[in-house]
């Protein structure tokens, strides 16, 4: 019932965070279930955008509501950096996905068992 | 007549009225929230990378529209150039220089399936009731749609830069609680530059083509240029 409510309410902070939720947990499970590397890169990327709908959220001047504590600016510059450290680690993994692909003619999570003990 | 004309005109002008009160904040956002949500889950059950890759462009673009929404306009901006500009350009690069025909489309075994969908329901409900469950979280800043006018967010920029610079402008003038030291971000800033070069120059020395062949393959090549006038020769 408090999940019903939620939806005749104005747009708050909430909403942004249920938004948050559904692509966190569609990027861990895109994470766990892809079998090819970068389909898991792609899970990456839904993860760091749903910690970043949540930054936004706390931070927004639009959608602070009664409560009288909010990270203002903070959660934007956060999210910049957010932003930036994504773009980073999309180039070094997709260069080690590239190199994986060189060596051993696969994009298969499951076959890289090189470091198998 | 003309009494029916001033009804429909009547009419028409409260139809207007009431296309004007409608909430539309909050009907934006529905249509962003369902895009982004409908689009992340779509990249989940597909099997087609390179659909994997056009869903995962529609969910930032939507995520963007989001950040716009909620007052963020500079980093909406940056969403759309670096994230749906750069990274998902890379991330399509790679998906082309690796489509060969059994990896563009890979099935994954059922018991994943079972697997990862007990994993998706639990997890979903935790952050849920996380998300639902505080009430201070609940209620926005200004009620739109029902007369009352929200105000116009400040632009951000300004303030986001100076914070780069490591000064912070934004004012605490609303009465808003926050923590009584704002530092500056000059410091991570610097940090992001630098870490940003090294992984250029990491990526090109992990992408770089394999130079392994290369000295045999002149060394052949010199050979036989070699024979070849040797052969001249005699």
């Amino acid at each position: 019932m408090n999940f019903f409510n939620i939806l005749a309410e104005p747009v708050g902070v909430s909403h942004y965070l249920l938004v948050g939720a559904v692509l966190f947990t569609a990027g861990v499970v895109c994470m766990v279930i892809k079998r090819n590397a970068l389909g898991v890169l792609m899970g990456i990327e839904l993860v760091l955008n749903g910690a970043n709908i949540n930054f936004i959220a706390f931070g927004s001047p639009v959608l602070r509501g009664e409560s009288t504590v909010s990270i203002g600016l903070d959660g934007q510059l956060i999210a910049l950096f957010v932003i930036l450290l994504a773009a980073a680690e999309a180039a070094v993994a997709l260069a080690i996905t590239l190199n994986f692909y060189n060596n051993h003619a696969t994009v298969d999570v499951d076959r890289a068992e090189d470091l198998k003990g | 007549m003309n009494t029916g004309f001033a009804i429909t005109t009547g009419s028409m002008f409260a139809t207007i009225i009431s296309v004007a009160n409608i909430n539309w904040h909050g009907m934006f956002f529905a249509i962003f929230a369902l895009a982004a949500c409908a689009m992340a889950v779509a990249v989940v059950l597909t099997d087609n990378v390179v659909r994997m890759a056009f869903y995962l462009v529609l969910s930032l673009g939507a995520t963007a529209g989001l950040f716009f929404l909620a007052g963020a306009e500079f980093v909406g901006a940056m969403q759309l150039m670096i994230y749906v500009g750069g990274t998902l350009v890379l991330l399509v690069f790679g998906v082309m220089l690796t489509a060969q025909a059994p990896f563009v489309s890979m099935k994954t075994p059922q018991r994943d399936w079972v697997l990862a969908s007990i994993l998706a329901v639990c997890l979903l409900a935790v952050l849920v009731q996380a998300s639902v469950g505080v009430d201070a979280w609940r209620t926005a800043a200004v009620s739109v749609g029902g007369g009352v006018q929200r105000e116009a967010p400040e632009p951000s920029a300004t303030p986001l830069g100076m914070a780069l610079l490591g000064m912070r402008v934004d004012n605490d003038s609303s009465g808003i609680v926050t923590p009584s030291i704002r530092s500056g971000y000059l410091l991570p800033f610097e940090i992001v530059s630098i870490h940003l070069l090294v992984v250029l120059v990491g990526a090109a020395y992990l992408a770089r083509a394999k130079r392994r062949r290369t000295p045999r393959a002149v060394e052949t090549a010199g050979q036989s240029e070699l024979k070849e006038e040797v052969r001249v020769a005699s």
